[in-house]
Formats: C-alpha cells, sequence, structure tokens
C-alpha cells in the first residue's frame, strides 16, 4: 500500500505546530497503525528529519498509553485503541490526518503527545477507596450481587487513554469520572465515601478546565472499552443526591 | 569444560536474613526480629520507589500510608500504565475457599516444584503466606474481582495444578489489581505522602559511604538531569525480556536501572532464566514491534497441528488428516495439547526447525479448532473463546472460525533479576528490589497466576515490614547534589546522553535493537548450546562496539526525545544479553526455562544436574573490561524433595 500522511507537528509545549505532509511506500495492511508510524520514524531518522513523537507503550489496548486522532476520530476509523488499528483499515493510495487530543486540559508536550495529569489529578480528589494495607476483613465478609459486581466491572474496564475528551465537542471528561464513580459506587466497599467522592471529583475536573458535558454521546461512541453512556446518567443521580444532602 | 576466559569465580553467597526453625515460623520471627522504626520518626526518613507497577505502586502506597515521606519515580505518562496492567489470567491465593485440599503448604510446594527447584523455599513459602492477604487487600480497595450468583468469589484452575485457586476478573487481571494499587497510591499523593515524578527515567544510582542514596533521573520532557536523595532506594521496574526485543512486555519496558545498580555493585541473579509462552501470535513482518499472548487456555479445546512433511503451502483446510502431524499429541500421550509452557514452546520450535513450519517465514504452527467446533458447535466455542478470536482476527485479519490459528512462542517474562535476601534487599545496603526484577521466587520457571501474586505480596506486606529494620538507623547522614559522588552519578549520566547524541553514526537506535533479539532469540532461546552461546557473545559484542561507534539519535538533551530514551536502554540490553549468554553457558544443565541442547534424556527432554547446579548464580559486575565474578547461592530442600519432571 502506497499511504499519504498528514501530520501534526508541533516542537514543544508553546511552540507553534502545523500539518506536515509524509509519503510512505510498501506498508503492509497487517502493520498496525503504530508499526506503520515506526516505519516513518525509521525513515525520517535516515533522512536527519526529527521522528514524529508518540506516546504508546503496551501495544496490546490495555495501557490507554496511545491515542491520535485520524481523520477526524479519536483511535481512527474502528472501536478500538490506535495500537490495535490495523493498515487493512485503509484503502491503498488512501491519505490519513494524524493529530494529537485536542483539549485544553490536555496540553501538546511535543507532535502527538499530550499530558493528561489531570486524569490524575481527578483521581487523587476521590477516585478511591481508602482501604490502607493491612486492615482488610476477609475478602467473603461482604457478599456482592453478580449483577452490581458485573455492572461495576464494566465501569472500572476505562483504561484512562482520553478518547472520551477527545472526542467530545466539549472537551468533558465526564465519562472519564462517570466510569470510576460508578465503578466504586455499585461497591459495598465504596458506600462510605460515595457521597463525597462524586462531588470532589466534579469539583476537580471543573478545576482542570474540561468543558461541561451536554449529553452528546460521542464519549461512549469511542471509548475503546465501551464504557456505557449511563454511567454519566449514574453520576449524575449521585451528584444530586449529595448536592440536596448539602455534600460539597 | 572451562569458561576461563569468560568469567572468574569468587566467594559463596549466603541469604543471611531468613531466620532458622520451621518454615511457616519463620516470617513471623523475621516481623518480630526487624528493628521498627516509630511512627514519629517515619516523617523523617525518605524512600525513592522507581517503577509503578504492582510491585512499586502498592509499596508506595503502603510506605505512605505507614508515614514514610516517598518519592516515585516512572517512565510513563501516569502511574496507571506499567506493564503489570497487561495480565491476563489470574492472581493466585491459598484461601482454600472450593474445600478442595488447597492451602498454603501446597501453594508452595507447587510454586517449588514449577520453578524447577531452583527458588528459596524461605521466599516461597511466605509469598504462599501472603496470598492471602492479597486478595482481602484488592476486595477492600474495590477491585472488581469475578463473582458467582451467590456474590462470593469465583475461582478457577490455571496452569495445570489440581485445586482452584486462581482469582480473575476476567481477562484483565492485571489491569483491575493495578488500578486499585494505582488508586491506593494516587490517595497518598493526593495526602502529600507520596510525590510523583511522571516521565522521569532512572539512568543511574547514587551511592554514598556505601550506601544506596539516591538515583539519577532524566525529565523525559525537559531533559532535565536530575538528582534524587533518600534513605534508601526501591527498584521496581520490572523485568528485562525486551533485550529479545519481540516479546510480550510493554515497548518501553527495560533492563535499565537494574543494569546501572548492578553495574555500582549489586548482583546480577539467575539472567539465563526466561519463560518462553507458547500461545502468542507469530511475528508477521519485519516491521513487527511487539509480540500479543493469547490465553493458554486456548489450549484446553484447540489442536496443535504442523503439516507431515516441510514446505506444505496448501490452504490449511486442504491438508487431509492422515498428513497432519499433531505433535504433542504424538509425543505426549498422556499431557497431549495440555503440556506445560516450556514443553510446548520447544516442541513448536522443533518442528519449525524441521522445516514444517506455517505462515509467513515458517515460523508457526496452527491451533485449530475445528474439531472443537464440531464436538461443542461453534456456539459454545464463542462462548468460551469469543474474545480470544476477536483479538486474533483484529491483529491477523484472519477468522479463526473458519481457518486455522497460528501461534508461535514469545518471551513473556524474566525469572532472573537482581540478587536480594531474604528482606528482599540487594547487596548495595539500602537499595530494595520487589516483583519482576528481582530474582527470589520463581526458581528457573514460573507458574500462571503468580507474577501477580509476587508483586503485590512484595508491595503490600513483605517490603513494609522488612526496610524498617534498614531504615531504623536513619536518617542518614545529610547529601547534597554537591556531594562527590552524587557530581560524579551525574557526570556519567551526562556524559553518555552527549555520546549517544554526538555519535551520529548511519544506523537507527531500533536496528541494533533488532539484531541484538535476532541474536538472543537464535541462541539464547528456547535451546541454547555450548556453540551457539559462545557465538552470540562474540556476535554481541561486535554488535555493541559497532552501536557505539554508528547508532544515529537526532536531536538534543534538552527536548521529547524519544530516540534518545530508546538509546539509554538498548544499550544496556547490550551489556546485559552478554550476561544472559555467560550464565547460560555456565549452567550446563537444563532447568525450567533453560533448555540446554547438551543435557537431555534420550528421548529430549530436559535433565537437570541437582549435585552440581543447584544453586542461585549471582553475578558481580568485574568492571567494563573485565570478567563478570560468579558468587554461588546453595539452594536446600528441606521440605519439597527435588524430582525430574515427566509429561510423557
Amino acid at each position: 500500500m502506497n499511504i499519504t500522511l498528514r501530520v501534526w507537528r508541533q516542537k514543544g509545549r508553546d511552540d507553534e505546530g502545523r500539518m506536515v505532509t509524509y509519503k510512505l511506500t510498501d506498508v503492509s495492511p497487517d502493520m498496525s497503525f503504530l508499526e506503520m508510524l515506526d516505519v516513518l520514524n525509521e525513515k525520517l531518522t535516515l533522512e536527519n528529519e526529527d521522528p514524529v513523537a508518540f506516546d504508546h507503550d503496551c501495544r496490546e489496548g490495555i495501557c490507554g498509553a496511545c491515542g491520535v486522532v485520524i481523520d477526524g476520530e479519536a483511535h481512527g476509523p474502528e472501536r478500538t485503541t490506535t495500537c490495535q488499528l490495523h493498515m487493512r483499515s485503509f484503502k491503498d493510495g488512501d491519505t490519513i490526518t494524524v493529530e494529537p487530543w485536542r483539549a485544553k486540559a490536555f496540553p501538546v508536550v511535543k507532535d502527538l503527545v499530550v499530558d493528561r495529569g489531570a486524569f490524575d489529578r481527578i483521581i487523587q480528589s476521590g477516585g478511591f477507596i481508602s482501604a490502607p494495607t493491612g486492615t482488610a476483613p476477609d475478602a467473603h465478609a461482604n457478599p456482592i450481587p453478580k449483577p452490581d459486581a458485573d455492572r461495576a466491572f464494566d465501569a472500572a474496564t476505562c483504561i484512562g487513554c482520553g478518547a472520551c475528551v477527545a472526542a467530545c465537542p466539549n472537551a468533558s471528561s465526564m465519562l472519564f469520572t462517570a466510569a470510576k464513580v460508578t465503578h466504586l459506587g455499585m461497591l459495598p466497599q465504596g458506600q462510605p465515601e460515595r457521597a463525597s467522592r462524586v462531588v470532589k471529583m466534579i469539583n476537580q475536573q471543573d478545576e482542570e478546565d474540561f468543558g461541561g458535558c451536554t449529553n452528546i454521546g460521542e464519549c461512549a461512541a469511542v471509548c475503546p472499552k465501551g464504557i456505557p453512556l449511563d454511567t454519566i446518567s449514574q453520576l449524575n443521580r449521585d451528584l444530586l443526591g449529595s448536592l440536596s444532602k448539602g455534600i460539597g | 569444560m572451562s569458561d576461563i576466559d569468560l568469567y572468574t569465580e569468587g566467594a559463596p553467597i549466603r541469604d543471611e536474613k531468613a531466620p532458622e526453625g520451621p518454615i511457616n515460623e519463620r516470617w513471623d520471627k523475621r516481623r518480630f526480629s526487624a528493628k521498627l522504626v516509630n511512627p514519629a520518626n517515619r516523617r523523617k526518613l525518605s524512600v525513592i520507589i522507581v517503577g509503578t507497577g504492582l510491585a512499586g505502586a502498592s509499596a508506595a502506597a503502603t510506605l505512605g500510608e505507614a508515614g514514610y515521606n516517598v518519592s516515585s519515580f516512572c517512565y510513563q505518562d501516569s502511574p496507571r500504565r506499567a506493564h503489570s496492567i497487561a495480565a491476563q489470567g489470574g492472581i493466585n491465593a491459598a484461601k482454600n475457599y472450593r474445600n478442595d485440599g488447597d492451602s498454603i503448604h501446597r501453594l508452595f510446594y507447587d510454586t517449588v516444584k514449577g520453578g524447577d527447584f531452583r527458588s528459596r523455599e524461605s521466599n516461597v513459602y511466605r509469598l504462599a503466606q501472603a496470598s492471602v492477604e492479597i486478595i482481602d487487600q484488592c476486595v477492600a480497595q474495590g477491585v472488581p474481582f469475578a463473582r458467582e450468583y451467590g456474590g462470593l468469589l469465583d475461582n478457577r484452575s490455571f496452569g495445570g495444578v489440581q485445586v482452584s485457586r486462581t482469582f480473575y476478573a476476567r481477562g484483565q487481571t492485571g489491569q483491575q489489581l493495578l488500578i486499585g494499587a494505582y488508586q491506593a497510591q494516587e490517595r497518598q499523593i493526593a495526602a502529600g505522602s507520596v510525590k510523583m515524578y511522571t516521565r522521569h527515567e532512572m539512568l543511574e544510582l547514587v551511592i554514598v559511604d556505601g550506601k544506596a542514596r539516591g538515583i539519577i533521573a532524566r525529565d523525559m520532557v525537559t531533559g532535565e538531569v536530575e538528582t534524587h536523595f533518600a534513605d534508601a532506594v526501591v527498584l521496581a521496574t520490572g523485568g528485562y525480556g525486551n533485550v529479545f526485543f519481540l516479546s510480550t512486555n510493554a515497548m518501553g519496558s527495560n533492563v535499565t536501572a537494574a543494569w546501572r545498580a548492578h553495574r555500582k555493585g549489586a548482583y546480577f541473579a539467575n539472567p539465563c532464566y526466561t519463560q518462553i509462552h507458547p500461545t502468542c501470535i507469530p511475528v508477521s513482518g519485519d516491521y513487527q514491534s511487539k509480540l500479543t499472548l493469547m490465553s493458554e487456555s486456548l489450549r484446553n479445546d484447540g489442536r496443535i497441528w504442523v503439516p507431515k512433511k516441510g514446505g506444505d503451502d496448501r490452504d490449511p483446510r486442504q491438508i487431509p488428516e492422515d498428513e497432519r502431524d499433531y505433535y504433542l499429541e504424538r509425543i505426549y500421550p498422556s499431557f497431549g495439547n495440555l503440556v506445560p509452557r516450556d514443553i510446548a514452546s520447544r516442541a513448536a520450535k522443533n518442528v519449525c526447525d524441521e522445516g514444517r513450519g506455517v505462515g509467513p517465514g515458517g515460523l508457526g504452527v496452527y491451533l485449530d479448532f475445528a474439531a472443537a467446533i464440531d464436538r461443542m458447535g461453534r456456539d459454545a466455542v464463542e462462548a468460551k473463546y469469543g474474545n480470544l478470536f476477536d483479538m486474533y482476527q483484529r491483529i491477523t485479519g484472519e477468522n479463526p472460525y473458519e481457518v486455522p490459528m497460528r501461534i508461535y512462542p514469545a518471551v513473556h517474562y524474566t525469572m532472573g533479576g537482581l540478587w536480594v535476601d531474604y528482606d528482599l534487599q540487594s547487596t548495595i545496603p539500602g537499595l530494595f528490589v520487589t516483583g519482576e526484577a528481582n530474582f527470589s521466587d520463581h526458581g528457573a520457571n514460573r507458574l500462571g497466576a503468580s507474577a501477580l501474586m509476587q508483586g503485590l505480596a512484595d508491595g503490600y506486606f513483605v517490603l513494609p515490614n522488612t526496610i524498617n529494620d534498614y531504615l531504623a538507623a536513619g536518617p542518614f547522614d545529610e547529601v547534597d547534589e554537591s556531594h562527590p559522588e552524587a557530581v560524579a552519578a551525574k557526570e556519567q549520566v551526562t556524559s553518555r546522553i552527549d555520546k549517544l547524541l554526538t555519535i551520529n553514526g548511519s544506523r537507527t537506535v531500533d536496528s541494533f535493537h533488532k539484531e541484538l533479539g535476532h541474536i538472543m532469540w537464535d541462541y539464547c532461546g528456547m535451546e541454547r548450546s555450548e556453540e551457539g552461546l559462545r557465538k552470540a557473545i562474540e556476535l554481541i559484542r561486535e554488535l555493541r562496539a559497532e552501536f557505539w561507534r554508528d547508532v544515529k539519535v537526532l536531536g538534543a538533551n534538552e527536548e521529547f526525545n524519544q530516540a534518545l530514551e530508546k538509546a539509554h536502554r538498548v544499550a544496556d540490553f547490550l551489556e546485559l544479553g552478554e550476561l544472559m549468554c555467560i550464565d547460560a553457558l555456565h549452567r550446563r544443565e537444563s532447568c525450567g526455562g533453560h533448555f540446554r541442547a547438551e543435557s537431555q534424556t534420550e528421548d529430549g527432554e530436559a535433565l537437570r544436574h541437582d549435585d552440581e547446579f543447584a544453586y542461585v548464580a549471582a553475578w558481580e559486575f568485574g568492571g567494563a573490561d573485565s570478567k563478570p565474578v560468579l558468587h554461588k547461592e546453595d539452594l536446600e530442600y528441606e521440605y519439597v524433595e527435588m524430582k525430574q519432571r515427566s509429561y510423557k
């Protein structure tokens, strides 16, 4: 396959960026999208051009490090992570546009790499159960109905990649926050901090300059782990409950 | 046979920390004899922890809760991305919730035997003891383990053991356990007891007055080379499987922190013990960057075969039954497709070496579900293995319901690592090593669902009860950046960076890494021989010299420079690779993941030599141009009888 790439190049956080066009020949349809970028970088290096920076690590769709906007879609045309997207999803002769996540809360570090530290700070604000090591009762002390456990699990599969933010016209992190609120809120262990957790996390989210949620649903449509949109309804119910009790 | 040209032998080494007496009382005894640090004094003590996988995040959270000042470092943009996250299968614990005869002693026994009698009894027993508390701790944190309809935790059996003791969270157990530890760590970051440094890579260890007192780390965004001090340093930096270039490890997984510590005096134990997992998706081309594991459970219903004659490139569905070789069923009639990992991997290599491999490059064997689909129906197969089939199809573009899957073994885990005593302290006072980065619990072969158990045991329960014995003597003398040792360590890093950036040769870092990987895979992979290892050592030395003469790293240090990051890691892999080959050469026996062609039974099975090799090989760095020094730690088995394994 022959591919034309239009890639966002930006030297550093405060530099201006621009789209640069590269041509690649002999692209195998069996390559992953990131392997295609590896090939580009080998070529650029040998031509004394700065290789394209992009985040990636496990390359099996679970660490959440990778993620770029491909032809306007977060993670590209398939509902998966960028590392699990393969070139067979494109056609010979295609021109592919590659950009970083675009959100005020995710400043560009270089080229396609952004700073997602805001997600960690949302977790710090309350995305945990306080259970210091050594204090735990026996694991069977608290049976959990399977439907609750399954629902908690579905929400817990979030990989923190940030595609939800990139896809949202408001650059809202609501799906990310809602996934954690739902995961911990469905479990009995998560109850003592449930009412304050949601308020703290929403406040932190606002502080990080994420946009507000207006129920568009692009987030859930691009989520590579299929975090359901109804986690946001769950969050809103919890939030309403907390506010009505005067918490936050 | 003498290897006098390759290494020298030094004094034997011993673990001085494990108490004597009945094995089930040793951990209690050690916790009692270890000096304590009172809570008020903990505030005056600081600990650096490098790595945020299960072993690092759990330690950071726990030591932070205890009141120490913790600094945590990871090279990723968030601690949540450490490669523990990719573990699929599960975590073992001797809960005996199934009432099926499990016990701490049985988990201990299975793990020692599974490690092919090359691990320490005391350490493994403690691991089995801690396993019980780990599950409690994780559930309390909100880890969503699989549950049954009654609301209790589900278990499954795993890796050929006869009890069901594996706890799991669908195929994402590592992810859920890591997120639990990550959240506990983030809670401590918010509380101010843990300071987090993301996108920071440790490039050197700082030793002052013989004690580990800090690290030199590079801020990967700005390029600034920083010096960080503490009263103790913990390396939780994972394994070194990426020395093979292609492995199931994350792209960034590397040996640099451990190797830098090794060069400063920490012994490296059993570097040649590598686990090669049989069911991975094969390489599809030269551009391949990593290998993806598919759960071993596929071997329960799939049948593994290759064509009887070499070069048979027909569509597999057109090859009649009598022209197929179901080689595992043929060679191992009693275990068939369910032989242990090391056996299955080596058998696949053998048939491919005979020219009967399938797929690109002839490096693959079929894993065929046609019979299972006939027997169980497609829907039942889909219910059981659907997610794995989908993953296979996404990566290969082939439909495994119609065409047999192709699989090939891949490097998965490294049992070797920095030598530690019972307290998890290395041969450098104040330098502790946890998780896959140390060598202590898995011997020559790791059982499934044991890596997660060890990482969390070390971080939640072992280290927090042993590091106090060392820290009780602190706080140690104040040191700052002007200390000659700190200046020298920083100078080592900056001069290496300068060197890497100014060679401006003609080959990329990846091209060297790939070539090293080929050498390691061909000569220090599934089967090793005297001749091959000697050749590999020569090839690695030549490649290393060429690297330092001809590598091309563009850009500057003072920027986000991924090629420079890789160059550091590959430079260290080029040194580690040689030590792995020397270790593999000197160990003239087959054990666990280490198979020496010269040491096999008449029918080609692994043959241990307990009389000569029942020891840990702990290697001391001999100097840049000198030979490594071998220190042997004898292994004694008081509770488990040593036996040869057989699966026929």
